[in-house]
C-alpha cells in the first residue's frame, strides 16, 4: 500500500529538551484504547501539555504559539521504553514529518519509519546548537533533506545515516508488506519444513 | 571448520528465508502472540489487502492489558476497553486464530501464559506487539517486541524485516547474597548501563549467577533487557529449561520431547564465537535495588543515598535528572530507606509468576500490612492464580490485608482501572517507573517481590536483609 512520500522538508522546528522521552510520555497508556490509527495526535505528550484540569501547561513548547512547523526536536534517547506504534501515529497525527535526535530507541525508529516520520540522528553538539538557535529564535528553518542525507540551518550542516532499504521506502512511500508478499513462495516452503 | 557463532547467531542465521543485497533479512517467526491493544489496526490492514493470517496455528491471542482485575466474569464497564477487547474477539473469529479470553483457564499476562503453557521453547523466534516480549528469550530463543505494522507483517507473512542486531554478552559471576533475587541483577545491570546502554544489541546473559537461577527467576531477568534499550535478551538453555517445558501443554511430548532436547542442547555460543561487546559483574557486588527516578536506568542499592546533581557522569543529563526528581519529591543526596510509601503492586509480566507469589506469600505470612498502604497483588494468568489458591496463598495474602486479583496486566501501566492516584508513591515489582505510568502524577519505586512485600508490611522503603 503507498505511503506519503517523502523528500525534502524545509520548516520551523519545535525544542523539547528533555532526555529519555519514553513512549509514555509520548502517548500515556490510557489513550491507547482506539482500534484505529488516527485521532492520537490531540493527546500527543498529554500529561505535559495539559495540568490534571485539562488547561494547556503555558511553558511547554507544544503550548507556545511562537513554535511551528512538522520538525520535532528532542534530547538523547528518545522513544525508549514500550513498543506501541500508538507513539509514531500520534507524531505523525499532530503534523510532525520528521524527529531530530542525538539518540532514539530501536522499536521508535522502527515504529517512525514505517510510518512516514523521519527520525534524523546528529551528534550531541550539533542536537545542542540547534535546541539553542530554535529557543532562542523560534522562527528558524531548519532543512532536512533525504535524498541527499543532511540537515541543516543558519549555514550549519550536517550529514545523516539512514540505511538504503528504509530511504528508498520513504521517498518512495512504499511499504515493508509489498517486498514480503513478494516472498510468498520461499516462506511458504519454509514453514512446511521447519 | 565454520565460524564459531553465538546462540543468537545460529537461531537468528537459521530463520532467514531471504537474504538480499539492499534489503534487511527476510526473518521467519516461529510464534506470534498478539493481544487486544497493538492488534487492531493490523488486521484492518489484513482486511484492506484482502488477506489471511499466514498461519493461525504459529499465532497466539490473549486479553491482558486492557483488562479488569475485578469481576472478570462481568461485562468490562469501561466502553473504549470493552471495546478493545470485542474488537480482539471478532478478529480472532474472522481470522481463525486461537483467543485465551477472559474467563479461559488459559488467559493471563501474554509473557506469562506463553511460557507456561509450552508455547515458548528454545531455538525460536518470537514476536509480539509488546516490547516485554524479550522475556521469552529465558529459554534459549530470539524474542523481541514489535509495533503494530510489523504485527500486520507477521500475520500476513510470517516474517519480519529486520536488520540483525550487534551482539552483547552480560556475564554475571559469583555468589548472590542474601536478600538478592533476580530483579535485583537485571535492575543492578540497568543502573551500571543506563536505561540506554544496550540500545542496538541482542544481549546473551550468561555466568554462574544467571545459571544457578530458576526458569522463573530467568524469566525476570530477560524481560527487562529492553528497559536499557536491547532488542532482546536471553539465556542459552540447559536442564534448568528442559525440566521446566517437560509435561506443559504444548510442549513436545514423550519421543519428541527427547528428541528436541537433543537438537535444543546444541544452543550455545561456540568457543571463540565473537561478540561485539562484553560485560561483566561480580554478583557478590549486587545487593537488593530500588529506583529513584523515572527511568528505569535511575536505581541504587536500597542503602544507598540519591546522587546529587554534580555527581552525575554526563553533566548534559542534570536538566533530566532535577526534572526527574522534582517529578518524584525527592531530594538530591537524600536517602529511600525508611521513605513512607502509599501503595504496593505485586504483579506485571516481569514479577507474577507462582515463585513471586510463593516468595511474598513466606515473607508476609502470619503478618499484618501497615495501616494506611493499599496492597495489590495480581497473578499474571488464571494458571497462577488458581495454583495460588491451591497451595492457600490466597489465604495468607487475605490474612496480611493483601488483595489478591484477577489477572492481566493491571497498574504495571494503568490502562485498566487500577491506577496510583497522582502524588502517591508505589512499590511496584513491574518494569518502569516512567512519569505517569501507573496512572497521572503517579510515583513508582521498582523493587523485587521481596522488597515490596518488606515495604508492605512495614509501610516504608525497607532493606529486606534486615526485615
Amino acid at each position: 500500500m503507498s505511503k506519503e512520500k517523502f523528500h525534502k522538508l524545509v520548516s520551523p522546528a519545535v525544542p523539547i529538551a528533555v532526555e529519555n522521552i519514553d513512549t509514555d510520555q509520548i502517548i500515556p497508556a490510557r489513550f491507547l484504547k482506539a482500534t484505529t490509527r488516527e485521532g492520537f495526535g490531540d493527546n500527543l505528550f498529554r500529561d505535559w501539555r495539559y495540568d490534571g484540569n485539562n488547561n494547556p501547561i503555558a511553558e511547554f513548547p507544544l503550548n507556545n504559539d511562537a513554535y511551528t512547523g512538522k520538525i520535532l526536536v528532542a534530547g538523547k534517547n528518545f522513544g525508549c521504553g514500550s513498543s506501541r506504534e500508538h507513539a509514531a501515529w500520534a507524531i505523525y497525527d499532530y503534523g510532525f514529518r520528521v524527529v531530530v535526535s542525538s539518540f532514539f530507541a530501536d522499536i521508535f525508529k522502527n515504529n517512525a519509519l514505517n510510518n512516514a516520520v523521519l527520525p534524523v540522528v546528529v551528534s550531541d553538539q550539533f542536537l545542542n546548537e540547534l535546541l539553542e538557535t530554535i529557543q532562542r529564535d523560534p522562527k528558524t528553518e531548519v532543512t532536512v533533506d533525504l535524498e541527499n542525507q543532511f540537515i541543516s540551518f543558519n549555514g550549519k550542516k550536517e550529514g545523516f545515516q539512514i540505511n538504503a532499504y528504509k530511504k528508498t521506502c520513504l521517498m518512495n512511500g512504499y511499504d515493508d508488506i509489498d517486498y514480503l508478499l513478494s516472498l510468498n513462495k520461499e516462506i511458504k516452503e519454509y514453514d512446511l519444513t521447519h | 571448520m565454520s565460524q564459531p557463532k553465538t546462540i543468537f547467531e545460529k537461531i537468528w542465521d537459521k530463520h532467514v528465508v531471504k537474504r538480499a543485497d539492499g534489503y534487511p533479512d527476510a526473518v521467519f517467526i516461529d510464534r506470534h502472540f498478539i493481544h487486544e491493544v497493538t492488534s487492531p489496526q493490523a488486521f484492518d490492514g489484513l482486511r484492506k489487502r484482502s488477506i489471511g493470517v499466514f498461519n493461525v496455528n504459529r499465532t497466539t491471542a490473549t486479553a491482558d492489558h486492557n483488562v479488569p482485575t475485578k469481576d472478570q466474569h462481568l461485562p468490562i464497564k469501561e466502553a473504549l476497553s470493552r471495546h478493545q477487547v470485542e474488537t480482539l474477539r471478532k478478529n480472532c473469529a474472522e481470522f481463525g486464530v486461537e483467543l485465551y479470553d477472559l474467563g479461559h483457564p488459559f488467559q493471563g499476562i501474554v509473557h506469562i501464559i506463553g511460557p507456561e503453557l509450552g508455547l515458548t521453547l528454545p531455538g525460536m523466534t518470537i514476536v509480539c506487539g509488546d516490547s516485554h516480549t524479550s522475556t521469552h528469550g529465558a529459554f534459549g530463543n530470539v524474542a523481541f517486541g514489535i509495533g503494530t505494522s510489523e504485527v500486520e507483517q507477521v500475520l500476513a507473512t510470517q516474517c519480519i524485516l529486520q536488520y540483525k542486531p550487534k551482539t552483547m554478552k552480560i556475564e554475571i559471576n559469583g555468589k548472590l547474597g542474601k536478600g538478592v533475587v533476580s530483579k535485583d541483577i537485571i535492575l543492578y545491570i540497568i543502573s551500571k548501563i543506563s536505561a540506554s546502554g544496550a540500545t542496538g544489541y541482542f544481549v546473551e546473559y550468561a555466568g554462574d549467577a544467571i545459571r544457578s537461577l530458576s526458569m522463573e527467576a530467568r524469566m525476570t531477568i530477560c524481560n527487562m533487557s529492553i528497559e536499557m534499550g536491547a532488542r532482546g535478551g536471553l539465556i542459552a538453555p540447559d536442564e534448568t529449561t528442559f525440566n521446566y517445558i517437560k509435561g506443559r501443554k504444548f510442549a513436545p511430548q514423550g519421543a519428541a520431547f527427547d528428541q528436541a532436547v537433543e537438537e535444543w542442547k546444541k544452543l550455545r555460543t561456540d568457543d571463540g564465537a565473537k561478540y561485539d561487546t562484553v560485560l561483566t559483574f561480580d554478583a557478590a557486588d549486587i545487593a537488593p535495588m530500588i529506583t529513584y527516578g523515572t527511568n528505569p536506568g535511575m536505581g541504587m542499592k536500597v542503602t544507598d543515598r540519591i546522587p546529587t546533581a554534580n555527581e552525575l557522569k554526563e553533566l548534559n543529563e542534570q536538566v533530566s535528572f532535577k526534572k526527574s526528581l522534582e517529578y518524584m519529591g525527592l531530594e538530591q543526596g537524600s536517602q529511600l530507606l525508611g521513605k513512607a510509601i502509599d501503595y504496593v503492586f505485586i504483579g506485571s509480566c516481569t514479577n507474577a509468576r507462582i515463585e513471586d507469589l510463593r516468595e511474598v506469600a513466606a515473607m508476609v505470612k502470619g503478618k499484618k500490612k501497615a495501616a494506611g498502604v493499599e496492597v495489590w497483588v495480581v497473578p499474571g494468568s488464571k494458571q497462577v492464580q488458581e495454583q495460588a489458591k491451591k497451595e492457600g496463598l490466597d489465604k495468607i495474602f487475605e490474612a496480611a490485608g493483601f488483595e489478591l486479583r484477577e489477572p492481566g496486566c493491571s497498574a504495571c501501566l494503568g490502562m485498566n482501572e487500577d491506577k496510583i492516584p497522582a502524588g502517591k508513591y508505589c512499590i511496584s515489582t513491574s518494569n518502569r517507573n516512567f512519569e505517569g505510568r501507573q496512572g497521572p502524577k503517579s510515583r513508582t519505586f521498582l523493587a523485587s517481590p521481596l522488597s515490596a512485600a518488606a515495604a508492605a508490611i512495614t509501610g516504608k522503603v525497607t532493606d529486606v536483609r534486615e526485615f
